[in-house]
């Protein structure tokens, strides 16, 4: 690690260089604990590689996978397609991002076709925790269901109301 | 073996998952007996951090015994009991030789801000968690401590995230003695926040939520002044008058995406995702902290943008620290303030739920249903 004295001749035709030098100012101490390793370059002995069975996506902002990596839920379907193609653009860009949070949207609905094709009706009442609701917060789940049943109710009656002055109109 | 199974934005359930294998020669298997739900968890349930994959085990504050260890662990043996910090870590990168075990870059090949975390999307690397009776844990060598004899088991669990956490959110806050201390957000985080703010020497810790529950217990856990912003017209106002004038000299943001409190930036934030969550904690603690003060952020933002005054930052000349926690630079200062009685992590435990109701664990955590503040989940293979 190259200290002031040592690194001083380099800058010797530089008026005043490191006058005020106080390596005691790092408002990064204790969170980092400096090496100053990044004036030798950024190298160090990496771990032994995990071997990728599956497919893993990487990051376009670094050469390759790390060392050890996640290995669940590997890209599958439209969703999988969906986050392929976000991987292509730098984790600054929406590109990124965007096609992300649609692609977690697109992998609900293939999950819920999944648990059919397993001949598995998922139970999104239990999956939503609504016993414990019924529970410990009956008068808020009761105003939920209303409003539910009152907007059902309201978007079927006036789907009703459109369709029979279509019937009439024709 | 059962595991927690995400299924969309507020749907979870208990499934039957294969046992996790060894994948890397550091890699253990641990069986878990305790394992948290954690505020940003909330973030993933409610569908608000991207590359969040249906099929997913949540869960990076846990605790459990060895099973099965690689070929290449030697610092653990089958049978020891450990504590697994929720970042995964090599130890051997640039950013782990610093101390910064929160930022590794050898454990999160999907993104490069952010280091590898259990349980917490493919954005934090993919890695199932720990709401489960087994899971894989890699670089074994590295984050996984041994429980000290002796040590509660809730008080080892909370070790994991809320504690470091807290202390990181104190730390970073760089508190001088006598300093006043503001800490939005009364959950587990943000009341070990307050309490560890006076391990640093503050003159005064407030704090600030919307549950009356949460209010009380941080007024007498911490203990420190606490107030419900939902009765104070004007949060930052209420805190220039409540310090001379001048604004509080550090403040805390440890709510991060969920924040309430501002209609604008819930639409934005947490109903329509045009910004990556509500920054209302982040927005009162700028606004809020004196000209030339500190703010620490530890509550979780998502990857993209978010609407907070940078102009009055730069204009106050304000210093931001925020970090994922270094849990395992933390971890040996923290055990001993646990064996010495200075902190008292498990009384934060307000529920302990079998996993197989991971469901309803889950709703009562996020709706603050029961005076919820900490929950766990006991796998049933816990005792075995």
């Amino acid at each position: 690690m190259p200290n002031l004295e040592e690194l001083a001749p380099q800058f010797a035709h530089i008026k005043g260089w490191g006058i005020d030098a106080d390596p005691k100012n790092d408002p990064t101490y204790p969170m980092k604990q400096r090496t100053n390793a990044e004036h030798s370059g950024y190298s160090w002995d990496r771990p032994t590689q995990q071997v990728a069975h599956e497919e893993v996506l990487h990051s376009n902002e670094r050469p390759g996978l790390t060392a050890v990596f996640g290995t669940t839920v590997p890209p599958t379907g439209l969703s999988g397609a969906l986050r392929r193609y976000a991987f292509q653009y730098s984790e600054s860009s929406y590109g990124h991002w965007l096609p992300l949070l649609l692609a977690d949207r697109v992998n609900v609905v293939e999950g819920i076709i999944d648990d059919f094709k397993q001949g598995r009706v998922p139970n999104i009442f239990a999956e939503k925790g609504w016993k414990s609701e019924w529970k410990h917060n009956p008068q808020g789940l009761a105003t939920k269901v209303l409003i539910t049943v009152a907007i059902t109710a309201g978007v079927v009656a006036l789907l009703r109301g459109n369709r029979s002055r279509s019937l009439q109109r024709a | 073996m059962l595991a927690m199974n995400y299924r969309g934005p507020g749907r979870v359930r208990i499934d039957h998952k294969p046992m996790p294998e060894i994948k890397h020669p550091e890699d253990a298997i641990v069986r878990v007996t305790r394992s948290c739900i954690c505020g940003s968890d909330l973030h993933l349930y409610n569908g608000n951090v991207p590359d969040t994959r249906v099929g997913s085990t949540f869960g990076h504050e846990f605790i459990g015994v060895v099973e099965e260890i690689g070929p290449e662990v030697h610092k653990l043996k089958v049978g020891d009991q450990v504590l697994v910090p929720f970042n995964v870590a090599c130890g051997k990168c640039h950013f782990c030789q610093q101390g910064m075990f929160g930022n590794c870059h050898e454990s999160n090949p999907e993104a490069t801000a952010v280091g590898g975390i259990f349980g917490y999307s493919h954005t934090a690397g993919g890695y199932d968690g720990g709401q489960a009776e087994f899971v894989r844990v890699p670089y074994a060598n590295v984050g996984p401590t041994v429980i000290p004899p002796g040590m509660d088991p809730d008080d080892a669990v909370l070790l994991t995230d809320v504690v470091p956490t807290g202390y990181q959110a104190a730390e970073m806050g760089g508190i001088q003695p006598g300093d006043t201390v503001v800490v939005f957000g009364a959950g587990p985080v943000g009341i070990m926040a307050a309490r560890c703010a006076w391990l640093f020497g503050a003159g005064r810790v407030i704090v600030f939520d919307q549950y009356e529950y949460r209010l009380e217990f941080v007024r007498n856990y911490a203990p420190c002044e606490a107030y419900n912003f939902k009765e104070i017209d004007d949060p930052v106002l209420f805190i220039k008058k409540m310090t001379d004038w001048m604004g509080a000299d550090v403040c805390i943001d440890a709510v991060g995406a969920e924040a309430a409190g501002s209609a604008l930036q819930t639409i934005t934030g947490r109903k329509t995702l045009l910004q990556a969550g509500s920054a209302t904690a982040m927005h009162w603690a700028i606004n809020s902290v004196k000209k030339g003060g500190i703010i620490s952020v530890v509550g979780v933002y998502g990857p993209t943008d978010n609407l907070i005054p940078i102009g009055n930052f730069m204009n106050k000349g304000l210093t931001m620290r925020g970090n994922q926690t270094s849990v395992k630079r933390l971890l040996p200062r923290l055990i001993e303030h646990v064996q010495n009685g200075v902190l008292n992590p498990r009384a934060l435990i307000t529920h302990r739920v079998p996993l197989e109701d991971v469901a309803d664990a889950y709703h009562i955590f996020s709706e603050k249903l029961d005076n919820c503040i900490k929950p766990v989940l006991i796998p049933p293979s816990a005792n075995a």
